[in-house]
């Protein structure tokens, strides 16, 4: 399994880090100074859910030699035909729910903190960002873009610019799940719904799969991010908007112009 | 013994009978779909049936099934009923015939859920039946509605008279702390059933409604509000999973208790930490289940926090149940042998639940197959592993006879090889990024190996629930008499005949002062 260092080091971290790491959720929210490097939620996604894997690896291991051992221990043998529990004392009773009430506890608001932390890394969106409009509809995945532009079931983005999706749906609820970049949240009529992620290496594409039971097609319902480079990406998003700008000059269809979304 | 004596029975230990075939037919069903589901996603593309629809309905029928018809009924319908009156000496319940009303108010809900394989477009809406989908589906969505409202009818029922009963009808001399754990546990069951239940009754009849008599409750072209509902449906439906986490661990208590020949571990700690802690906060963590819902982040983040505490009673409840094997002097058989294998499984199921209660880290593992496992281990597998504990265990009680010893422990084994191939094998690719609900995966081949080792597993784990069955069915047929205690247990119900006579006792029991179900150990 793992580094049985790092076991023993995360296992003390759960108890002396808690309250460090729970006031460090604060300054998160208040987030003053100079522009922070952007942090790609999907990188911290791994590093908490590693975390907390190898506290539940603990916890469960301990957990389970225990039970295992008391088991075997304790099995019935000649000289032990009945069950000989200590009765417990006053004090041994309550310290029994108290210590163990104070370290779940303690792990609790060590994984809360933490959680809350990368919570808000997931809810500020950067500031510098490319805003994308998303409709979904039984089952696909329609994007606008900033001018207009309009594609389905796969969105062409820069690297290195973090993306924000605001979406909402025109019939029943879908969910824009994007398992490369560790993000998902739920489309639905009536509401408009975010999330937002740092495509890095141009070149790649991803998946997107619906991941809200929306109909009979459901698991059909699929796109891909394709990310481009910089440059590429401004010599697309240009030449596609400068053919959008024909042919509507040319149908001189101006009210077809999409309200746009702030 | 006729059929007619049987069906117009207000005999609680019958009822519960009835209660245990029902519920063990439900879940014969919904496991042959989980089968279907299995081979359908056994390879890419279409395998089975070329119609998503098919596969939606098995899911739907499966799910609801097996919480609804199955667990719920098992374990509130068929043990509350067979071991509560028993336990605290009572000679039936305080309302023998609004219990039979109950049994046949079940058996209705379990006919209208056998409809769906009948009827010409069955409810496709998944056991959770959100809108939009569920009011704008050509499936038949007031199926669903009225399936849910019976069985929920059913349940309340139940729970009133076995409030009542545990309240009036204690043999003299039982006080509160002489109750057997499963009787705590099964009231605080009943006490969730009674205050959630009506919410759940709300939600589905409105989304009928809306179907069908035009309203507008989740509609928000019209002023509706579609997160309304999965709101009224969680509200319920965690609180439902205590209904289930209860009365499972109050029998494998019991199940551990016996054959450990020992107190149970810190008994008010279990009691006032554990079962009451877990009433006081069932109502209030329901939107973990809305982490990507669009619901308000202070929401999300406040109940991640409540979410988290569950693991303080939770793990109160553990702790009380592994002491309870300190000092003991354990044996192994077949109850004792799958009450053991819940303590693992629980504890992989529950650990792994941890990381759903953070906002953050569901934001990805949502609506994947991580939480399919992870349910299938704390609830649908720990559950029903705790279910055979206890009809194993109360089998030599209720029919008199004793099944195969052999047999049983190796259905034991092999279900716990297939169970941990299949829901251990679903955490991994949920984690990977394989979303739930889906017929097919075009968009992820790489997950097909994946899905044949858990079609492989999930046929393992089922040849051992079948050996199960057979085995209690040829035991109650033509298995050697077992006598009135072959556990040795302390507990009251096994102080009286096997099977009991109607009334349970020839004279009423009263227990003496320092009595206690667990008392193995003469002080
Ligand atoms: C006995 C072996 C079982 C197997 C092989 C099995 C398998 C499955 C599979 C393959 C799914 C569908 C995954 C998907 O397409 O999203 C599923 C869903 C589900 N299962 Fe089971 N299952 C079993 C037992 C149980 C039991 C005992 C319960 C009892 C509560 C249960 C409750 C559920 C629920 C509630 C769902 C979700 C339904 C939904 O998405 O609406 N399962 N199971
Ligand atoms: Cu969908
Ligand atoms: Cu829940």
């Amino acid at each position: 399994m793992r580094n049985l260092k790092k076991l023993v080091a995360a296992a003390a971290g759960c108890l002396i880090s808690t309250s460090i790491a729970f006031a460090g959720a604060y300054p998160a929210t208040a987030g003053s100074g100079a522009p922070p490097a952007i942090k790609d939620p999907a990188v911290e996604w791994d590093h908490l859910w590693r975390e907390v894997i190898i506290d539940i690896t603990i916890i469960g291991v301990v957990f389970a030699l225990i039970t295992a051992w008391l088991l075997w221990r304790y099995r019935r043998r000649p000289g032990n035909e009945t069950g000989h529990a200590p009765k417990l004392s006053a004090a041994a009773a309550v310290a029994w729910v108290v210590i163990p009430t104070f370290v779940f506890l303690a792990d609790d608001l060590y994984i809360a903190a933490n959680g809350w932390q990368l919570w808000n890394v997931y809810r500020e969106v950067p500031a510098d960002r490319l805003e994308i409009s998303l409709e979904t509809g039984m089952y696909s995945f329609d994007y606008t873009y900033p001018n207009g532009l309009r594609t389905q079931n796969e969105l062409k983005v820069p690297a290195g610019k973090p993306v924000l999706l605001r979406m909402t749906s025109r019939d029943t609820l879908h969910n824009h799940f994007i398992p490369d970049f560790r993000v998902k949240e739920d489309s639905m009529p009536g509401r408009i719904t975010y999330l937002w992620f740092l495509p890095k290496e141009a070149g790649k594409q991803h998946v997107v799969s619906c991941a809200a039971y929306c109909g009979v097609m459901h698991s059909y319902m699929a796109g891909k991010i394709v990310v481009l480079s910089p440059e590429d990406y401004k010599a697309w998003y240009d030449k596609e908007g400068a053919k959008l700008n024909d042919t509507k000059s040319a149908a001189e269809r101006a009210t077809a112009m999409p309200a746009k979304k702030s | 013994m006729n059929i007619k004596e049987w069906i117009f029975t207000t005999d609680h230990k019958r009822v519960g009978i009835l209660y245990l075939i029902g519920s063990m037919a439900a879940f014969a069903i919904a496991g042959v779909m989980a089968m279907m589901m299995r081979i359908e996603l056994s390879s890419l593309g279409p395998t089975i049936t070329d119609n998503p629809t098919t596969y939606n309905v098995w899911l739907y029928s499966h799910g609801a099934i097996m919480i609804l018809a199955f667990q719920i009924p098992a374990l509130t319908g068929f043990f509350a009923n067979f071991c509560i009156p028993l336990m605290i000496g009572a000679k039936d319940v305080a309302f023998p015939r609004v219990n039979a009303l109950s049994v046949w108010l079940f058996y209705v809900g379990v006919i209208l859920a056998l409809l769906t394989f009948f009827v010409p477009d069955p409810p496709d809406v998944m056991w959770t039946g959100y809108p939009p989908y569920s009011t704008i589906t050509t499936g038949n969505t007031a199926f669903y509605t009225f399936t849910v409202l019976i069985l929920g009818f059913a349940s309340i029922i139940g729970g009133v008279n076995f409030l009542t009963t545990v309240v009036y009808m204690r043999a003299p001399g039982m006080g509160w702390t002489k109750l057997n754990i499963f009787v705590w546990c099964t009231l605080g069951a009943f006490v969730l059933q009674l205050i959630f239940v009506p919410v759940l009754g709300t939600a589905v009849t409105l989304i009928s409604l809306d179907k069908y008599l035009g309203t507008h409750f989740f509609d928000p072209t019209n002023g509706g509000d579609v997160l309304t509902y999965q709101n009224l449906f969680w509200f319920y439906s965690h609180p439902a999973v205590y209904v289930i986490f209860l009365p499972f661990f109050g029998v494998l208590f019991e199940i551990v208790a016996t054959f450990a020949r020992n107190q149970v571990f810190n008994y008010k700690m279990v009691v006032f930490g554990g079962i009451f802690g877990i009433v006081a906060l069932a109502g209030v963590v329901w939107v973990h289940h809305l982490y990507v819902s669009g619901m308000a982040d202070w929401l999300r983040i406040g109940m991640m926090i409540t979410t988290l505490m569950i693991s303080v009673p939770v793990g109160l409840m553990l702790i009380g149940l592994v002491g309870t094997l300190y000092k003991g002097s354990i044996t192994f058989e077949t109850p004792m042998l799958y009450a053991s294998g819940v303590m693992f499984l629980f504890l992989i199921g529950g650990l792994t639940g941890i990381p759903l209660a953070v906002p953050s880290l569901t934001i990805h593992l949502a609506r994947t197959y991580y939480v399919v496992g992870h349910f299938h281990y704390v609830m649908a597998v720990a559950g029903t592993f705790a279910i055979f504990a206890g009809v194993y265990y109360w089998f030599p009680k209720f029919t008199g006879r004793m099944y195969n010893e052999f047999w049983g422990k190796l259905g034991f084994w092999i279900t716990f090889v297939g169970t941990n191939i299949v829901f251990w094998t679903m955490m991994d690719i949920g984690v990977q990024g394989m979303p739930r609900r889906y017929y097919d995966y075009a968009q992820f081949p790489q997950f097909v190996s994946a899905h044949q080792l858990m079609t492989l597993g999930s046929i393992i784990l089922g040849i051992g629930f079948v050996i199960a069955v057979v085995n209690w069915i040829v035991g109650a047929i033509r298995g050697p008499k077992a006598g009135d205690n072959p556990w040795g247990s302390h507990s009251l119900e096994w102080t009286t005949v096997s099977p009991p006579p109607h009334g349970n006792w020839p004279s009423p029991p009263s227990v003496a002062e320092n009595w206690t179900p667990y008392g193995y150990e003469k002080r």
